[in-house]
């Protein structure tokens, strides 16, 4: 399993001087080096009857990790699905492994080890049979929870065999054969999310779910400007009220800067303890903080533009990536076209808003978590609150979504801190506009594009200039770009440049952070040198991917892959490519009917280690309202589509999200966020739903996995659309900030 | 101040003050997680239980404004059997991280119980107060189908009901 993390890191190396890796920075991978070996105990129980339970090392927010992890163990493991029991790990590295979902790296990442682990399983049994039998294990062989002797007939369950098993050295995991795919019964047949019987009858299932005797709850009043701090309150006139039973002021240590992820350092505020959560909230509706509001109160989504505009006038800050010379042979171009986009910060409004529970209790700390990043919150809470690590045990609970929120743990963090001071287990809830106003924001950006085409209408010449957050080389979290982001590398002359605005607030990973945004720049600029050069997008899309690619050095990743290659962390063209052809074979895109007032757009990307291209079909009514009525998508995650079903389901997701994303904006006045709840931060509706096609494209990689990729490419495949029906492109989103609404 | 109500049949005597939601009532008094908190304020859909053979927003009524009318919730839905909605949520796999999807499930049953053969634009109509952020409604829209196909969708209804 040594190419794991390597081949992660290079995935997250993204250029312009190591800011890269803050998109997924893991502080649990460095640990990961001295983790020992997987076993197969660690993850497979069997009970006397056969039951088998499956150990799920990762949290689920939706992603279906609950699922994919365990079929993947049950695959080799020769058991039948039907008699497996998933059960959810508590964190705990040392015995599972890495515990972070993130990056849609849980496939990728976990292909290998958990197939391995159940195969490690079966050989266990299998042993264990044959010294029984007095007969070579090459002898025997499984099928459906049974080892078998077929020479002799003989046969004993798993059941029969486990406590025998159990005492036994597992194999190592290099070490075992893997079956081949032809034989597989669980990957690739679709399975029904495990905790689904519970979502369907209400039983306590998230983590605001958690329910604990004598459990008290909080709620914290923040300042309305980040990092802002108290100077005093009514604090004893709260306390006299109904319910409450404590209130602390949390002096906070974060400092009114671009937030860091994974740094230390909690946000000031008011934490009120009650009986009941509506007691708190009631009595923090009559709270009067004089707050000290700090720098952060001067900015404005105003200033940011206005910045951003002077920035964008001036040399660049930063050269990401440059070849070809593209300053001094622009001029030469037969072409030139020039565009400024625009994108805005968002929220990432996860259906259950943030929280945690946290007991304090004789020296020790318990918490019930939804972070995707486990480790991380324990390794937070230790230093914050100055305990050792090993008195903190985390219970990984199912979340309503984290889209990358999850990765932060200042909740936990939170949670923790109130706990240590009650004589109580205490459950924390963010309210929907605590949500909101202290989201990890998705940074917006601007982009400054000149394309160039030579007078066979082909790409030649591609310069960007890009307006982000952060200080030099520091940038927000998630405001990063890659020096190998298409269509770096297939332009014969390329140049990427940033420059950087201060920022005071908290931002970090939004699914598929940077390729949620830059997809839909590059895509929409591509469609646009396309139409300049009056060819078709696709056609031109495919020629450029054709093209001889410049390589790229800084960081460049090697081939990886002990077993199998995981799929390559640098694009191939053939894939990109075959997802491009298969959509638009899916659409009808070469017969498409122009028509005024309704049009098909077209966008492909590569992110995640996977591949999707994306048709949209959309019509646009005379007062601008923008209605989409079919995507069609095309992906390609490699070989396998371990929980088909599953994998549908989160594609036509992803582009419910990505569409969503069209319409949303986090603005800033006076330091303060603007928006409150899903009204004005809206995600679509049911009416608002497309028809949606998913198709997959089989190569032979291995797979990889699904929670982003999907997302990025229907953005611009929307407003590629829009700009066939109307004539007028969008360069600024929201769609509202372009003269467009949804219908 | 101490309310009564008839919630999944049966009679519950809560002592809150009255202008406490009733989501906060189910969840953090009665212990009836299934219902959940989205927004507070009505626009998500997530809280929503039936009051008598009505779809409402718990998060919105507060106890006082309840009045005798029976209270079902997600965990109410199925007696001894599970609804035909609940059925076809599974059958179909509608949910994605599912916290949305009792809120869901509340609201195409009180569709299918007046509506029993919805037309697209009937469920699209029904169900567009309920958010889901995993973007589940192409799902939750074929389940509904399902579930009307699977027939006596408002018999069923009636008998978890009791009605
Ligand atoms: S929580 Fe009631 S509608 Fe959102
Ligand atoms: S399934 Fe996650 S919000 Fe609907």
């Amino acid at each position: 399993m040594r190419m794991n993390r390597r081949s992660f890191l290079q995935l997250a190396t993204l250029a312009g001087g190591g800011m890269a890796l803050r998109l997924y920075h893991l502080p649990a991978l460095d640990a990961q080096e001295k983790l020992p070996e997987l076993t197969p105990q660690a993850f497979v129980h069997i009970a006397p009857d056969g039951t088998t339970t499956i150990m799920a090392r990762a949290s689920e927010s939706g992603q279906g990790m609950r699922n994919m992890l365990p079929m993947l163990i049950a695959e080799e493991f020769d058991v039948d699905w039907k008699s497996v029991r998933v059960q959810q790990a508590d964190l705990d590295e040392s015995r599972y492994g890495r515990q972070f979902s993130g990056g849609s790296m849980n496939t990728p990442l976990g292909w290998d080890p958990m197939r391995r682990v159940g195969a490690a399983a079966r050989q266990l049994l299998i042993a264990t049979a044959a010294e029984r039998w007095n007969l070579p294990a090459s002898a025997c062989t499984t099928a459906h929870g049974r080892v078998l002797h077929k020479a002799s007939g003989r046969s004993a369950s798993y059941g029969e065999l486990a406590t025998d098993a159990a005492s036994r050295k597992a194999p190592a995991l290099d070490s075992v054969a893997l079956k081949d795919p032809g034989e597989y019964r669980i990957i690739g047949h679709s399975t029904q999310g495990v905790d689904i019987p519970a979502i369907t009858t209400g039983k306590p299932l998230f983590g605001i779910d958690v329910q604990l005797p004598g459990m008290l709850y909080a709620s914290i009043q923040k300042a309305p400007v980040f990092a802002g701090t108290v100077k005093s309150a009514n604090l004893d006139e709260i306390r006299r009220m109904p319910g409450i039973r404590h209130v602390f002021v949390i002096e906070g240590t974060i400092r009114p800067s671009a937030f860091t992820p994974w740094e230390p350092g909690m946000e000031p505020g008011i934490a009120i303890v009650a009986d009941t959560w509506w007691q708190a909230q009631t009595a923090r509706s009559q709270l009067k903080v004089d707050w000290d509001l700090g720098p952060a109160a001067s900015q404005s989504s105003e200033g940011f533009r206005q910045r951003a505009k002077e920035l964008l006038a001036q040399p660049p800050g930063n050269t990401v990536r440059a070849y070809g010379n593209v300053e001094s042979s622009l001029h030469a171009a037969a072409k030139v076209v020039q565009a400024t986009y625009e994108y805005p910060f968002i929220a990432h409004m996860t259906m259950e808003a943030q929280g945690a529970t946290a007991h304090w209790k004789d020296g020790r700390m318990e918490m019930w978590s939804t972070s995707t990043q486990p480790e991380n919150g324990r390794e937070l809470v230790a230093q914050t609150l100055g305990i050792d690590k090993s008195v903190i045990t985390t219970h990984m609970i199912r979340s309503g979504g984290s889209f990358g929120r999850r990765l932060q743990n200042d909740y936990l963090v939170e949670a923790a801190w109130i706990a240590k001071r009650v004589d109580a287990p205490v459950k924390l809830l963010w309210s929907r506009e605590d949500d909101i106003s202290h989201d990890g924001l998705r940074p917006g950006g601007t982009m400054g594009l000149t394309g160039g085409l030579d007078a066979q209408g082909r790409l030649t010449h591609w310069r960007q200039h890009f307006i982000t957050f952060g200080e030099n080389h520091h940038l927000a979290s998630g405001g990063g770009i890659g020096a190998d982001s298409y269509p770096a590398g297939f332009v014969p002359a390329y140049a990427m440049y940033t420059s950087a605005q201060p920022l005071m607030l908290r931002t970090g990973a939004l699914r598929a952070p940077g390729d949620n945004a830059y997809c839909w720049v590059a895509q929409s600029f591509l469609d646009e040198m396309a139409f300049a050069s009056g060819r078709d997008p696709l056609e031109f899309q495919l020629e450029l991917l054709g093209n001889q690619r410049v390589p790229w050095t800084v960081g460049q990743p090697d081939a990886v892959g002990d077993h199998e290659p995981t799929g390559p962390s640098v694009l191939v063209p053939e894939r990109f490519k075959g997802v491009l052809q298969l959509v638009a074979e899916k659409s009808g895109w070469a017969t498409r009917k122009k028509q005024p007032g309704r049009g098909m757009g077209i966008a492909a990307w590569f992110c995640h280690l996977g591949y999707f291209a994306e048709v949209a079909d959309v019509s646009v009514d005379k007062d601008n309202n923008v209605t989409v009525h079919n995507v069609w998508a095309a992906g390609d995650i490699g070989s396998q589509i371990i929980n088909p079903r599953a994998a549908e389901n989160m594609v036509q997701g992803g582009i419910m999200d990505g569409m969503s994303a069209l319409g949303q904006e986090i603005t800033l006045a006076n330091g303060r966020i603007e928006q409150s709840n899903f009204h004005n931060h809206p995600i679509l509706r049911m009416r608002q739903t497309p028809k949606i096609e998913v198709f997959w494209n089989r190569t032979h990689y291995a797979p990889t996995g699904l929670g982003e990729p999907s997302l990025p490419p229907v953005l611009p495949a929307v407003t590629n659309a829009i700009f066939a029906a109307t004539g007028r492109r969008v360069r600024t989103l929201p769609l509202q900030r372009s003269g467009f609404n949804w219908a | 101040m101490l309310f009564k109500l008839k919630v999944n049949q049966r009679i519950e005597t809560v002592d809150v003050s009255p202008d406490t939601p009733l989501l906060w009532v189910l969840r953090d008094v009665l212990h009836l997680v299934g219902t959940k908190y989205g927004c507070g304020m009505g626009v998500c859909g997530a809280c929503t239980v039936h009051l008598g053979d009505q779809a409402i927003r718990s998060c919105s009524i507060p106890v006082s404004a309840l009045g005798d009318q029976p209270i079902t919730t997600i965990e109410g839905l199925a007696e001894a059997e599970r609804h035909p909605v609940q059925l076809a949520w599974e059958s179909l796999d509608v949910p994605q991280c599912g916290y949305c999807q009792a809120g869901q499930i509340m609201s195409a049953t009180a569709l299918l119980h007046h509506t029993p053969h919805p037309t697209v634009e009937d469920i699209d109509a029904a169900m567009s107060g309920n958010l889901c952020r995993c973007g589940t409604y192409t799902r939750i829209r074929e389940a509904i189908q399902h579930a009307a196909g699977l027939g006596h969708a408002a018999a069923a209804h009636k008998t978890a009901h009791g009605a």
